[in-house]
């Protein structure tokens, strides 16, 4: 078979099928139990270690 | 040790652009090889003078110095390449500024891509660069990985501007839109990119927080795209390595799709990914509420990342690319509608419960409005990749309008609003030195993307029914100049938008210096708090 059959053929079969599971998964992955209390966590990052990183001597606790 | 490999490397590269100099094939090449000898050889100048200097204390804190330096290269550049862009505007509309003793230096078709890549590549860029040196830092809570990478990056990222302003100039150029420069400019770029990616990855594995915020999500595939696509798109083979001349390794149409599928997922991920990121930091900050959905974030990254990458081929309309290619292109754009606006959501319903701040806070108002052409462009894109729309509306001016109503709206009005931010806090200052102008910016800029945008609509659809408009027995009525002549009022009206978005951009930097130089330092918190 030609590389561009093959390729093509690939491509709009097992590929298609494997990135759009993928991304079902990742759907399915984020709606699963208890993500939302670590997600409220994660969305809080940007307000810690505003003025110095973790650790640091000047580090305000927030 | 390694300060004599170095020391060795730029001598050697003084050495090669000296030869280069001498055998150029062309101008461009030459004056970049001049270019080229005066920085390395300034280099090795300074860094000879430094040997033997004893190794400071190893830094601690955020690296702030390189992000101030992002901030003002990003002032700059902007300023820059909107004086370009209203300046060929009106060379558009009055002809006579295509001036006689610039012919073939600095008529519109050498200040064109000169504009594009001003203000995408350095105005967008650099605030790439700055903004997510800055946010890595925060949301990892660690210094950035790698100590004077980051400087390696921020300078040879300008070299590279440089180097492609002054290329298009002189006509050093391979005629693929967003990726003019030449040869040995794209090694370059490569060379900065990945030393990029390895900054900014190091400091994400090296990370404190035990999750990866959305925004470092988006800076990643922007960083990583943009290097494959970079790469992929510029495979060519120099003619000689004394010229800037060289050859795509295809041709033809194969040639036409990957440009287009690197120009398409330049705006994806270049002007689209990475200031989401800016978006899903600077939004939550200024508004100080976090993101409105945590998993919506999720699910607008992986959609977003999963459709960009497709929609390359609606560039392609009508042309020798295979149909099912073309297809493929226009569904997957229509598609990718809906993680745009999901995205837009996020970022609007960020502000629930907190909407009052559009009333007194100008920042959060210039934050809205991007995220709001955002939302526009993002619906405007996926109508216009319709093969029927596009018929209409493909190789017209309605093409322009509809770049420069995300450029200008969303990329502009969010790094704006970035800028306003970042400048208080990296120079430690209670606050910016005038809200109004900034009120007087927000004005002059949106009634400019208004003038801009809606002229523009006009012109193009215009510009577009003139084109196949046929008489009783099937003949073309109107010839291209005639559609020219009719779009005067329209060129001129645009230029107007594009002067009153310039002088917006020159007030903020009024601002931002005075911000700098008078406005109250912070109150140092810490002394008169109390301890918990």
């Amino acid at each position: 078979m030609e590389l561009y059959t093959m390729l093509r053929e690939f491509a709009d079969s097992w590929m298609l099928l494997f990135l759009f599971s993928f991304f079902v998964l990742v759907v399915l992955w984020v709606m699963r139990p208890g993500a939302t209390r670590n997600y409220r966590d994660t969305a809080d990052i940007p307000f810690r270690y505003e003025d110095a990183p973790a650790g640091d001597a000047n580090q305000k606790e927030a | 040790m390694t300060n004599t490999l170095k020391l060795v490397a730029l001598a050697a590269v003084t050495l090669f652009a000296m030869m280069a100099i001498n055998f150029a094939r062309d101008l461009s090449y030459q004056v970049h090889a001049i270019i080229v000898m005066l920085v390395a050889g300034g280099l090795f100048i300074i860094h000879v003078r430094r040997i033997g200097e004893p190794a400071g204390p190893a830094p601690t804190g955020y690296m702030d110095d390189v992000v101030r330096y992002g901030v003002i290269a990003t002032a700059f550049w902007g300023v820059v390449g909107f004086l370009a862009g209203t300046f060929i505007a009106f060379q558009l509309a009055f002809p006579v500024l295509n001036f006689e003793w610039a012919e073939g230096y600095a008529n519109f078709g050498r200040l064109r891509p000169l504009h594009t890549s001003a203000v995408i590549f350095a105005f967008g860029g650099n605030a790439l660069l700055a903004t997510s040196f800055y946010i890595v830092q925060r949301t990892c809570a660690v210094r950035l990985w790698g100590g004077n990478l980051a400087w390696f990056v921020f300078w040879g990222y300008q070299l590279f501007i440089v180097l492609a302003a002054t290329g298009y100039l002189l006509g050093g150029t391979q005629s693929k839109e967003y990726a003019e420069p030449e040869w040995y400019v794209d090694l370059w770029l490569t060379i900065v990119w990945v030393s990029y990616l390895l900054v900014f990855m190091g400091t994400v594995i090296m990370r404190k927080e035990r999750h990866i915020y959305v925004a470092n999500w988006f800076f990643m595939a922007f960083i990583i795209t943009v290097a494959m696509l970079h790469v992929v798109n510029n495979l060519s083979v120099p003619v000689s390595i004394w010229g800037s001349k060289s050859v795509i390794v295809w041709a033809g149409v194969a040639d036409a799709m990957v440009q287009w599928w690197y120009g398409h997922n330049a705006v994806g991920f270049f002007l689209t990914a990475g200031f989401l990121g800016m978006m899903y930091y600077f939004v939550p900050k200024q508004a100080e509420r976090p993101v409105f959905s945590y998993k919506l974030s999720i699910v607008h990254f992986w959609a977003l990342i999963f459709l960009y990458i497709w929609a390359g081929p609606h560039h392609l309309h009508y042309t020798a690319l295979p149909d099912w290619a073309s297809t493929l292109g226009m569904v997957f754009s229509v598609v990718l509608w809906m993680p745009s606006w999901g995205g837009m959501i996020n970022g609007l319903m960020t502000l629930s419960g907190a909407w009052d701040k559009l009333r007194t806070d100008p920042i959060i108002r210039m934050m809205v409005i991007s995220i709001g052409f955002y939302g526009m462009s993002t619906f405007e894109g996926p109508m216009m990749s319709i093969k029927a729309v596009n018929s209409l509306s493909h190789y017209t001016d309605w093409t322009i309008g509809h770049v420069h109503s995300g450029a200008l709206g969303w990329n502009g009005m969010i790094t704006f609003g970035a800028l306003y931010f970042l400048t208080p806090k990296l120079w430690n200052k209670a606050g910016l030195y005038s809200l109004k102008l900034v009120n007087w910016h927000f004005w002059l800029a949106t009634i400019g993307i208004v003038l801009y945008a809606a002229s523009m609509w006009v012109t193009g659809i215009m510009e577009g029914l003139m084109w196949r408009e046929v008489d009783a027995n099937g003949f073309l009525v109107n010839s291209f100049a005639d559609t020219v002549a009719a779009k005067f009022p329209m060129y001129v009206v645009r230029g107007l938008g594009g002067v009153m978005y310039l002088l917006g951009s020159l007030i903020m930097v009024y601002n931002l210096w005075m911000t700098v130089k008078a406005a109250p330092a912070k109150a140092e918190a810490s002394a008169a708090v109390p301890a918990e």
